[in-house]
């Protein structure tokens, strides 16, 4: 079936998909392009080059740590007889159930003069970098787990039967082995640094995001804000980029074929009970103390519960809003670029993923800026915001329905054509019902990300619409730290059961993102 | 349909209900507000006055200078049909934008807190103070003019919030009083003097009460706020000396846009807040100065004639803003 012309409604659907998601950035860059050399200006700052080094800074620091944290814990997970594996490898994934600005309040909750623990003052860069490992370190983890359990054991074996000690073998075999699936986590996680907003607010680190929207807030002029979003966006492009070069010189075979063999179990002796205590404290900080402060709040204050209802009503609508719409909306893409390869639909779904250089600020000033003047229909509408989750998030339900696509064989579908039934007939009832699974976890991707979505619910947002993750942050943006516990609780709560579903996956829709 | 086709189409329609249901929050209102001033502080007033006027309100939160620039972005589609903003600076700067008010409201209100050229009212006053942290020392170490905390002692020490327009006005005001370049000077000697800067005045505040910083620019009420949540908290205000711009005496107020097709609703909410209960309200509940006649400030303030800040009009706060806007940028205090 891939030779062939696709439908043109299929084509038509997949074409405005993609422009959709497209759109926002050639708008602002038209906005920008329009301004006075008065906007130019901020490029030329001292400071911002420092911003930009800040970030860039920040960025590395964090993937570096995030990697370090997640590769030995998976390989525990996966590899060792560390007591209670299956336990680890659920709890130390939960921490994805968290925004990262909750962990950032925790964080700020125990540590500094006043706090809880008394721990010495947890701020700006070290700060930041502490909470965005914390909340970004659970991506690498779950590649990593499906890597080393797709690894074909006979490798490690032979290594061991040649004489190499297990930290030879872990070096010289499993790592390399690990590497595609690292790279494709490190990604993800540098992408989410680039885009977080809310917790260098909190911890008041320097960083691009949080400049965007000062310089929004700050100004009567709104241009430089967009000049050093675009700033931005470079920086991101730069990361995607570097990514590519990189994975271009690594060996292509990813890690094994599909052998399901189980690997032996390395034994840890005396190795045992650090293993356990780096589990433990990973779980510690990065679960059981931020669920811990929020507990606290929670005891010291009754909230009122009408406000926190309301916000979780909201959420979980525009939330699902966005997860049907988007994932709707990426189907055209992945199946053409999938079913009827050829250069341009391959193209297609790679300018699918350039929001993956979009960082929420971004496309919240883009939406703002164009319905603000061009479409006031639609200006602080839920539809704009959901349009803008759509842009925002639609790599991650196309990266959910092509992995589905690639797995499923066409076989199917070409039995299918062959007893006679057309290819519109044939997509919707055979190639639609195959992929749905895939279309289920990109779905709850989106569904988590929006629901943890911060920057651009904030400025796009319908007036007097709450969220759950707007209630969090007006309550600690005047200090009311009791108030924003129920919120956050009930946030993670929501946000559970689309982790599980990806848990449970193995993380098959974060690795295609990734890749 | 295969299982997980059938739930998707059931998240689907799930998804269009809850939204059909939340999106009522957003369009139907009679009145949209654009509220510089924070839930906290004026969120069960405004309830109040929908509970008494039987009408449907909207309240966009957010800094004042940053609704102010909003509005002005959005121009004749604006959304909005009160401006009530933190201090006259932001009311000013779109002044073009509002419709001149009525003179019964105007008169409620003592001249020098109302726009001369009606576009805008006074319902609430403040003072700014230098907010200290009483731990660390007597109220007769703190400084009494602005113009000291550049000193080496207070090095890392004192707080502000850049983003907060009653801070904005307070940089305007100095502009005015004693010029641009003694403004500017003043400005990056904080920076270099390791100034911290925070998102609001309350961040200013608590940052002082829990001994991070010593000293904190803010405006007098935010003290009393956070009090009444943690009566301890080893912070209290002090009154900079006559004529300094760091005892500014500013407004709270209110404007109503040209583009509003509620101007009725909108009026009624003015006059709501200038009627005797809320300004009670200002003063027992957000600790504010009331600037109608008959209602009593809270009985630790000191009387708001005997505060005197700078020689400078509160309607020519607006035509600063901008420029001041600018200079916290290249100064690099927003940023």
């Amino acid at each position: 079936m891939s030779a062939r012309r696709p439908p043109w409604v299929l084509s038509t659907l997949g074409v405005a998909a993609v422009v959709l998601v497209c759109l926002p950035l050639a708008y602002l860059a038209v906005r920008v392009a329009g301004a006075g050399p008065d906007a130019w200006s901020v490029l030329e700052r001292p400071r911002t080059v420092g911003l930009v080094a800040q970030t860039a800074a920040l960025v590395a620091a964090v993937t570096a740590a995030a990697v370090v944290v997640a590769v030995p814990a998976a390989w525990l997970v996966a590899r060792s007889d560390l007591p209670g594996r299956r336990f680890w490898a659920v709890t130390l994934a939960l921490p994805l159930v968290l925004p990262s600005y909750v962990l950032a309040l925790a964080l700020l909750a125990v540590s500094g003069p006043g706090g809880l623990l008394g721990l010495p003052e947890l701020e700006g860069f070290t700060g930041a970098l502490i909470a965005l490992t914390l909340a970004t370190y659970p991506l690498v983890f779950l590649l990593s787990i499906a890597a080393l359990r797709r690894a074909d054991p006979a490798l490690e074996e032979a290594a061991r039967g040649l004489g190499r000690t297990p930290v030879q073998v872990f070096r010289e075999v499993t790592l390399p082995l690990l590497r595609p699936s690292v790279a494709a986590g490190a990604l993800l996680v540098a992408l989410y640094t680039l885009a977080d907003f809310g917790v260098v607010s909190l911890m008041r680190a320097e960083a691009l995001t949080r400049a965007v929207y000062l310089q929004y807030r700050g100004a009567f002029d709104r241009e430089p804000a967009a000049v050093l979003a675009l700033l931005l966006v470079g920086l991101t492009l730069l990361v995607l980029l570097g990514e590519q070069r990189a994975r271009a010189r690594m060996p292509s075979g990813s890690a094994g074929g599909r052998t399901v063999r189980p690997a032996p179990v390395v034994t840890l002796g005396r190795w045992r009970g650090p293993a356990l205590a780096f589990c433990g404290a990973l779980a510690g900080v990065g679960l059981l103390l931020p669920v811990a402060v929020l507990s606290v709040w929670l005891a010291r204050d009754v909230p009122s519960v009408d406000g926190v209802v309301a916000a979780t009503v909201n959420s979980l609508g525009v939330a699902l809003a966005a997860a049907a719409v988007t994932t709707a909306a990426a189907l055209p893409v992945a199946v053409l670029a999938g079913r009827f390869r050829s250069r341009w639909t391959a193209a297609l779904e790679r300018t699918g993923y350039a929001s993956n250089a979009l960082p929420g600020i971004v496309a919240a000033l883009a939406f703002v800026f164009f319905a603000a003047r061009h479409a006031p229909i639609v200006y602080q509408s839920i539809g704009l915001l959901v349009a803008a989750y759509l842009v925002r998030f639609f790599p991650q339900a196309l990266a959910g329905v092509s992995a589905a696509l690639t797995r499923a064989e066409p076989k199917l579908e070409e039995a299918s054509r062959g007893l006679g039934r057309g290819m519109t007939r044939t997509l919707a009832t055979v190639t639609v019902p195959l992929v749905a699974p895939g279309m289920m976890a990109g779905a709850a991707l989106v569904l988590l990300s929006t629901l943890k979505e911060l920057p651009a619910t904030l400025i796009l947002r319908p007036t007097g619409f709450d969220t759950l993750a707007t209630e969090v942050w007006t309550a600690t943006s005047v200090s009311q730290y009791s108030a924003a516990a129920l919120p956050a609780l009930a946030l993670c709560a929501l946000a559970a059961p689309a982790v599980y579903l990806l848990v449970a996956r193995g993380g098959r829709e974060l690795e295609q993102l990734g890749n | 349909m295969s299982r997980p086709l059938v739930l998707l189409v059931l998240l689907l329609g799930a998804a269009l209900g809850l939204t059909a249901c939340g999106s009522g929050a957003g369009s139907d209102a009679d009145l949209t507000i654009y509220s510089g001033r924070n839930e906290e502080l004026v969120g069960s007033l405004i309830e109040r006055f929908e509970r008494e006027s039987g009408l449907r309100v909207d309240v966009r939160y957010g800094d004042s200078a940053e609704l102010a620039a909003t509005i002005a972005e959005e121009g004749d589609n604006s959304p909005a049909d009160v401006f009530f903003s933190q201090d006259a600076g932001a009311l000013g700067a779109i002044e073009d934008t509002l419709t001149p008010l009525p003179e019964p409201l105007l008169a409620a209100v003592p001249e020098r807190f109302r726009d001369p050229r009606d576009r805008w009212t006074g319902v609430s006053g403040r003072a700014r103070v230098i907010a200290y942290n009483t731990d660390r020392f007597e109220e007769r170490e703190v400084p009494d003019s602005v113009f000291d905390l550049t000193d080496e002692r207070w090095r890392g020490k004192v707080g502000l919030p850049p983003p907060n327009a009653s801070f904005q006005a307070f940089v305007s005001a100095m502009r005015l009083d004693v010029g641009d370049e003694r403004t500017r000077a003043w400005l990056e000697a904080m920076k270099a003097n390791d100034v911290q800067t925070y998102d609001n005045n309350i961040q200013t505040v608590e940052a002082i009460g829990a001994g991070e910083i010593e000293l904190g620019l803010v405006n007098h009420y935010y003290l009393y706020e956070l009090k009444r949540e943690d009566p301890g908290l080893a912070a209290a205000n002090h009154f900079p000396a006559s004529g300094d711009p760091g005892s500014l005496v500013n407004v709270a107020g209110v404007g109503i846009l040209k583009t509003s097709e509620s101007e009725e609703d909108a009026l009624r909410f003015a006059r709501f807040l200038v009627a005797k209960r809320s300004q009670q309200f200002f003063a027992d509940e957000t600790s504010e100065y009331p600037l109608v006649e008959g209602v009593q400030r809270r009985g630790e303030l000191p009387p708001l004639d005997a505060v005197i800040g700078p020689q400078v009009e509160l309607g020519r706060l607006g035509e600063q803003l901008r420029s001041t806007l600018k200079l916290l940028d290249e100064v690099g205090l927003t940023t």
